[in-house]
């Protein structure tokens, strides 16, 4: 049993302790826009807040989650008004095939809490998410955008 | 190999279709018989246009979205509706109805930078067919002539009386009558929605995570499998021992798929992945285990002077005036296997019982994949369906068929319960189709004068023809070897002149699969072609540029571009202390592309890239903003390829199993692309792929004007 909060609301879920955050989202609390991509903490494409810092969840067993408040790209709107991170992104047509795009969003967004106007370096030393697609520029454009909105 | 057949397949369901496409569209409005409607529903004006009560437009798009933003350009394309785009939506017809439509959305593969190019005449003519209908609608309802009406943002007036009405209100009138025999279609200079830099329509539900990708199906009662093929391919599964991993929690089966891979079926795929990790199978590995990438690097090395070789591009006598030449250079480049490594694994979910099998996937072959859900199902074709999801990348690897098959063969074992089938990364890193390997061997020939008289390029390696669709090869030849070197043409001419030259490919297949791959022959070929011109110029003295434009002359597009960038780049100009500039075009699905950067070298071999600069010329621009993204987009993946990606073989097996061993560029190691759109008119060229092919050789000529190093070992470093 795991008890802790997702997006607001407190959860309990029967699941074996190892099992990843990850597949406990994508699984059994049926939040699938959190997506697997590698598995070993390498491309960032499961990052969520775990109480407000981004961390890949596919690397991250359920047991240490216990107790703590977890935002996933689902809960980063929040009363049906977008964040200014899914704003910036909207406004600069940033996601190609897109799903690199949730983890990429929950980066930029725990960036901007630690540091509201980031700089290029900033944003190259924590956006170590891989998109395949290569949507860097139009990233690194949105961040920018969020700061001078 | 098992699925070296399984493109062929395809001829039996879409017959004379496969490869073609839109080719026979000139000739009547191939809108296929009414009936089957798709998914959204009606009122339906003519297969692609279909317009709803309260005015919104729904364009059906054949070609799949994996993220090139080819549906928001085929949707700008239906520009001769004169409707109004923010009523503009778009949805899939499905593979069944295409199929009983007789191929009404004609090809459906999204391959080649065809996305747009193979459909856009199809989209406008449905466009400017349906806009006459709901003309002649509107004009039958006043009673008046046709002539005397026109459309504009989803309005129809007279122009006389100034009566006006709506597409919605008039839709179910126009989809009784006949379709036009012709239609008049406008000229490109006219376009008001097409041509427009617009935003994607499919943006929002990427932001919110409500965006459903193949990976993210549920349906009701599903069951989940992790599956492991043999790391061998070719090899087979001799046997497993499922009762060590039924006991464990929430396990469901254990199944044999096909002849090489075992599949465990559970409640949750994190429980399946983890009973597959314990599961104990034995290999039959066969003969492949004892290739590595040194045995198969010998065994290219050989083609690069057997006897017999394919041409694929002639003119003059090279051999004889190579033998002639008064100065000679020659190298050798290889180019290795590489993973497409799209953001999501493979994945399928199948739903088979005793009269219907359902497939949800992301597919770049829509027809292919139904035509792979009536084999493996045994089920005759109306009795099959596939839905289109949306596709976490695609890049050439999701226009085959295997991980369907495995998911109905999957689902056949437990009729009546939908199986989701889902690959590990590493499964994804290590199975099925690969970017072809290759060496070439170049020499050119100079006159006494310092005039490059001849040039011959050997291709030694594979063929992905061969191994994925042999019946397209011409007398055992591979015409897609020569990606970017053929004599000329609508695809991929060479843009040089050279009196004496041959270009032939001595074909060797390692057991490694092929496949297409973002751009696939191309890549290398730019890489040997490109660096080798410049190593021409170097020896004899030549600035690169004026070395390329001297053979260029007969090639005024190739050139342009070329011009382009070395213009905004400022060729010309001194170099910064330390700065290095390279150069490079090349002509690809049937795009004039041109890169150019500044780098300076870091230590003995580190680059670190300051610009890039690129230009297209794709003939038509449908959006510019988007084609902006693909170009910057392609660079990434180009010198990801370049500086990181590369999959080596040991015992028959593919040694890189996930991101760390098989990495792909950061933000922080890429710089800003300066793009050049200069769409020059009278051709469709493509735009999702043709750019990557100059990234590589671009980088690699200004570390060669930076080191004298023509084939470095190069690793990124972070700008």
């Amino acid at each position: 049993m795991a008890r802790f909060t997702i997006n607001g609301k407190p959860h309990d879920i029967e699941v074996d302790p190892t099992t990843p955050l990850l597949w406990v989202l994508r699984e059994q609390v049926g939040l699938t826009g959190t997506k697997y991509g590698c598995g070993i903490a390498q491309c960032g494409a499961c990052t969520v807040h775990i109480d407000g810092t981004a961390i890949r969840s596919c690397s991250l067993p359920i047991s240490e989650a216990e107790g703590k408040q977890v935002t996933t790209i689902e809960g980063l709107a929040q009363n049906g008004v977008l964040h200014p991170v899914q704003k910036a992104w909207l406004e600069h047509d940033v996601p190609q095939c897109g799903y690199c795009q949730s983890g990429m969003i929950m980066a930029a967004a725990a960036l901007l809490m630690e540091k509201p106007k980031p700089t290029d370096a900033d944003i190259d030393a924590a956006i170590t998410n891989i998109c395949r697609c290569g949507t860097f520029q139009q990233v690194r454009v949105a961040i920018h955008a969020v700061t001078n909105a | 190999m098992n699925y070296a057949p399984q493109m062929n397949r395809r001829s039996f369901v879409i017959g004379a279709v496969a490869g073609g496409g839109g080719l026979a569209l000139g000739l009547e409005l191939p809108f296929g018989p009414r009936g089957a409607s798709a998914t959204v529903g009606g009122p339906e004006i003519n297969a692609w246009v279909a317009i709803q009560p309260d005015e919104t437009v729904v364009i059906r798009i054949a070609k799949s979205e994996m993220g090139q933003g080819t549906i928001t350009g085929l949707a700008q394309l239906v520009e001769e509706l004169e409707c109004e785009w923010s009523k503009v939506t778009i949805e899939y017809p499905t593979p069944g109805q295409n199929l009983a439509r007789k191929q009404a959305w004609g090809s459906m593969f999204t391959a080649g930078s065809r996305g747009i190019r193979e459909s856009q005449e199809l989209v406008r003519k449905g466009g400017a067919a349906a806009r006459q209908m709901l003309i002649q609608a509107a004009a039958n309802g006043w009673n008046v002539p046709s002539s005397e009406c026109s459309a504009a943002g989803s309005v129809i007036t007279h122009k006389t009386s100034g009566r006006m009405t709506t597409f919605g209100k008039v839709a179910d009138a126009a989809g009784k009558l006949e379709a036009p025999k012709e239609v008049q279609l406008k000229d490109p200079k006219d376009w008001k929605i097409a041509g427009k830099p617009l935003k994607r329509l499919d943006t929002l539900e990427k932001l919110t995570g409500k965006l459903v990708y193949g990976i993210d199906i549920t349906l009701p009662g599903m069951l989940n499998a992790a599956i492991r093929d043999c790391p061998v391919f070719g090899g087979k599964v001799k046997s497993f021992d499922a009762e060590k991993v039924m006991g464990m929690k929430g396990v469901k089966k254990v199944v044999r798929v096909g002849e090489s891979g075992a599949a465990v079926v559970a409640d949750t795929w994190w429980q399946a992945k983890t009973a597959l990790d314990v599961l104990p199978i034995v290999w039959d590995e066969g003969e492949n285990a004892k290739v590595s990438s040194a045995s198969i690097a010998e065994w290219l090395k050989a083609g690069l002077d057997a006897e017999q070789a394919f041409v694929g591009n002639q003119n003059g006598d090279a051999k004889a005036a190579l033998a002639n030449a008064a100065k000679k250079v020659e190298e050798v480049y290889s180019y290795p296997y590489q993973n497409h490594a799209t953001m999501e694994p493979m994945n399928a979910t199948a739903l088979y019982t005793a009269d219907k099998c359902e497939v949800w996937c992301p597919t770049q072959n829509g027809d292919a994949a139904l035509a792979a859900v009536i084999e493996a199902s045994g089920l005759p074709a109306p009795k099959c369906e596939v839905h289109k999801v949306t596709l976490g990348g695609g890049f050439g690897r999701r226009g085959f068929t295997d991980f369907i098959r495995q998911a109905v063969a999957i689902a056949k074992e437990m009729p009546g319960t939908p199986v989701k089938l889902l690959w590990s990364r590493e499964e994804d890193m290590t199975h099925r189709r690969y970017h072809p390997v290759t060496q070439a061997k170049m020499v050119g020939g100079f006159d006494a004068n310092g005039n490059l008289t001849a040039f011959h390029m050997r291709i030694s390696g594979q063929s992905i023809l061969a191994s994925v669709r042999p019946e397209n090869l011409q007398s055992g030849r591979d015409p897609v070897t020569f990606q970017g070197l053929n004599p000329s043409g609508p695809e991929s001419g060479i843009g040089y002149t050279i009196p004496n030259l041959l270009i032939d490919h001595s074909m060797r297949n390692p057991h490694v699969p092929p496949g297409f791959w973002r751009g696939v022959n191309i890549n290398h070929n730019a890489i040997y072609l490109e660096c080798f011109i410049d190593e021409l110029a170097h020896s004899v003295g030549e600035d690169p540029l004026e070395f390329r434009r001297k053979l260029m002359r007969e090639h005024p597009k190739h050139l342009a571009v070329l011009n382009a960038v070395a213009e905004k780049i400022e060729w010309e100009k001194p170099r910064a202390q330390g700065v290095h500039r390279g150069i490079a075009q090349m002509m690809s699905f049937g795009s004039y592309v041109a890169g150019a950067t500044e780098i300076s070298v870091v230590g003995d071999s580190k680059i670190k890239i300051h610009r890039i600069v690129a230009a297209t010329d794709p003939g038509y621009a449908v959006n510019p903003a988007q084609i902006e993204r693909q170009i910057a987009g392609s660079f990434v993946y180009g010198l990801s390829a370049l500086f990181y990606q590369e999959c080596t073989v040991k015992d028959g097996r593919i040694e890189q199993e996930n991101f760390d061993t098989y990495n792909s560029m950061r933000i922080a190691e890429m710089p800003k692309v300066e793009t050049i759109v200069m769409p020059s008119g009278g051709f469709w060229g493509g735009v999702g792929e043709p750019t990557i092919c100059v990234a590589g050789p671009a980088v690699l000529n200004a570390f060669f004007s930076a080191t004298g190093q023509a084939n470095p070992l190069v690793s990124a470093e972070e700008s």
